[in-house]
């Protein structure tokens, strides 16, 4: 392009066109703060784990020195993290498998135009509202062998009550390793109160998609004279499919990370039958001082989630990109 | 739709049911923090008490009214200062979009999936060297950060839907970034800014991993305290329970009377909008 003389008329599509430039630098501008806060305390702090993981800091003064995988050789060899890594996947299975299966079979219930719909449907999310330290505390209770649930349960004649969390059976065992694979029956009555916390927002998600599934759709499959089972099955639940796969990253996710619900409902448990990674990392790191071994599962635990976010992400960024 | 009579009948069944089940664990809280000491029993737990007895309130409030003001001295600014940030950057990554702003916008998101395990280590450390160790200001910050993500989602999806066309004009008009977002961006912001707000104020309000481990003794929100009146072995189930009720009693107004946008933040923040 031909240099622009003082003199002569600036042309305004250039203009125009660095001006939107310009803006878009202020654009950046206003993230920028955002952007290096992410780098820093998300990405910059991931790293420095990672570094920490594969140190020798497993004492109270700091101490750097390269290990190599050590930590994570240890960690794969230790009875506790290998229950952690056996409760993680059954917990996560149970937990999301529940809370999908009650949200949808609520979500159902209440959207046959019944009364009081509002009422039930505060009803079933209120637990969302509370602090998974509340929700422990009061499980606790409930749960306690020598009280709670067992008492009605004696009331209509079982003699012989389950110990919910302090049982230390492992149904279905299969033995791997020091530990037995298989379903710890102490995991059972954290997963109660996980479902009866979360259920109501898989119920949410799935209210709002069936509310939005046009009711076009659903007369046009009565009018050919589908049941009510079908329309739901062939019509109804295709087009949930999205929402149930959203759901099950988002509870997935939580249930990897669980801290709090174990920390104040039943620690780690006998034999580690409901301990976490969540909760052995705090643990490890805080009250032992082994820091390069919390980073270690630390590490493994971002491991797990990325496992199921990141090709989330992606495909929700690959929708978006061509939307 | 038509269900017949003996179908209606069952679904209103399961449902009562099933609210009476969900319901369970208040009714445990409530009858259980009003009774005097010595009817609040392992064998009595389902009986009603005998007369109403809010000593255990006042128990409970005593231990935890300090706990339950640096939880108020967090919430508010932590809430308020994310809700502003989330703001300024769902405008930008929905009305500016710049080459790479959808990777940026995803790199984001990652931060409110990552389990804060895997950052807590360097972030203490941090809080350290900065001196906000042990310290609101320290756990206000945190929650800022790594509010980001969450709170920049819902502002994007929120303002998704105020038309390109209503930017455009106010561009034609000679409005800059910054004009847009006093004049038409910010005004029509209101329910954006109720939604993120109670979301945050919940999520900070309950949270507990960072509140244990960057504060100790007397800076500890509400939740640590609750957490550590029920460790101990001393302390009556009535009085953990009314503590338990003050502690969620804040959370559970703002869900009572602002439902609508609690569930609406909840949604938001499953990544459809």
């Amino acid at each position: 392009m031909a240099q622009a003389s003082p003199f002569t008329t600036p042309q305004t599509h250039p203009k125009k066109r660095s001006g939107r430039n310009r803006e878009k630098w202020i654009a950046f501008l206003f993230l920028l703060p955002s952007i290096l806060a992410i780098a820093i305390f998300v990405y910059g702090f991931i790293g420095w784990t990672g570094y920490i993981s594969l140190s020798k800091w497993n004492t109270f003064v700091q101490d750097l020195t390269f290990s190599g995988l050590g930590n994570y050789r240890f960690l794969f060899n230790d009875f506790r993290f290998q229950s952690d890594l056996r409760n993680t996947i059954i917990f996560t299975v149970l937990f999301t498998l529940l809370c999908i299966g009650l949200g949808l079979f609520l979500a159902v219930l209440l959207d046959q135009k019944i009364k009081w719909e509002g009422l039930f449907r505060n009803i079933f999310i209120f637990p969302m509202a509370l602090s998974f330290i509340v929700t422990g505390v009061v499980w606790q209770w409930i749960f306690n062998p020598s009280t709670g649930i067992n008492l009605i349960l004696k009331k209509i004649g079982i003699t012989d009550p389950p110990l919910w969390y302090v049982q230390t059976r492992v149904v279905l065992p299969l033995h791997i390793g020091q530990i037995q694979f298989g379903v710890p029956m102490a995991l059972i009555a954290v997963v109660i109160a996980a479902v009866w916390q979360l259920s109501g927002f898989t119920m949410a998600m799935y209210l709002s998609g069936l509310r939005s599934i046009p009711d076009e759709l659903k007369e046009a499959a009565r009018v050919d004279g589908a049941t009510e089972w079908q329309t739901f099955r062939y019509i109804l639940l295709p087009q949930l499919k999205p929402i149930t796969f959203s759901a099950v990253v988002i509870l997935g996710h939580i249930s990897l990370k669980i801290f709090d619900l174990i920390y104040a409902m039943t620690g780690p448990g006998a034999a580690f039958v409901t301990d976490m990674p969540g909760l052995y990392m705090v643990e490890t790191t805080f009250k032992g001082s082994h820091y390069a071994q919390g980073a270690s599962i630390a590490i493994i635990m971002l491991l797990l989630v990325s496992l199921l976010i990141v090709p989330y992400l992606i495909f929700t960024f690959r929708k978006e990109e061509t939307a | 739709m038509t269900l017949s009579r003996t179908g209606q009948i069952i679904l209103y069944a399961i449902l009562i049911i099933l609210a009476l089940l969900f319901l369970t664990p208040i009714y445990i809280m409530v009858i259980t923090s009003i009774k005097p000491i010595n009817e609040a029993t392992l064998s009595g737990m389902w009986k009603l008490p005998s007369h109403v007895d809010l000593e255990s309130y006042q128990i409970a409030f005593e231990k935890l009214s300090p706990n339950i003001l640096n939880s108020f001295y967090l919430v508010i600014p932590a809430t308020i200062l994310s809700a502003v940030l989330g703001s300024l950057n769902g405008y930008i990554l929905s009305k500016w979009r710049f080459p790479g702003s959808n990777i940026l916008f995803t790199l984001i998101l990652f931060g409110m999936f990552i389990p804060y395990q895997s950052i807590l280590i360097p972030l203490i450390q941090f809080l350290q060297k900065i001196q906000l160790y042990n310290t609101i200001p320290g756990l206000i910050l945190v929650h800022v950060v790594y509010g980001i993500p969450i709170t920049t989602l819902i502002f994007r999806n929120f303002y998704a839907n105020i038309p390109t066309e209503m930017i455009e004009a106010a561009k034609i008009d000679g409005n800059g970034i910054w004009g847009i977002y006093q004049r038409i961006i910010l005004p029509l912001s209101i329910p954006g800014f109720v939604v993120v707000g109670i979301w945050q104020f919940t999520q900070i309000w309950n949270e507990f991993l960072f509140a244990v481990t960057i504060t100790n003794t007397s800076q500890q929100p509400i939740m640590v305290a609750l957490q550590n009146l029920s460790g101990s072995q001393i302390i009556q189930w009535n009085i953990q329970m009314a503590g338990a009720l003050l502690a969620a009693l804040p959370t559970l107004i703002v869900y009572i009377f602002l439902g609508k946008y609690f569930i609406r933040g909840l949604l938001a923040g499953s990544l459809k909008g």
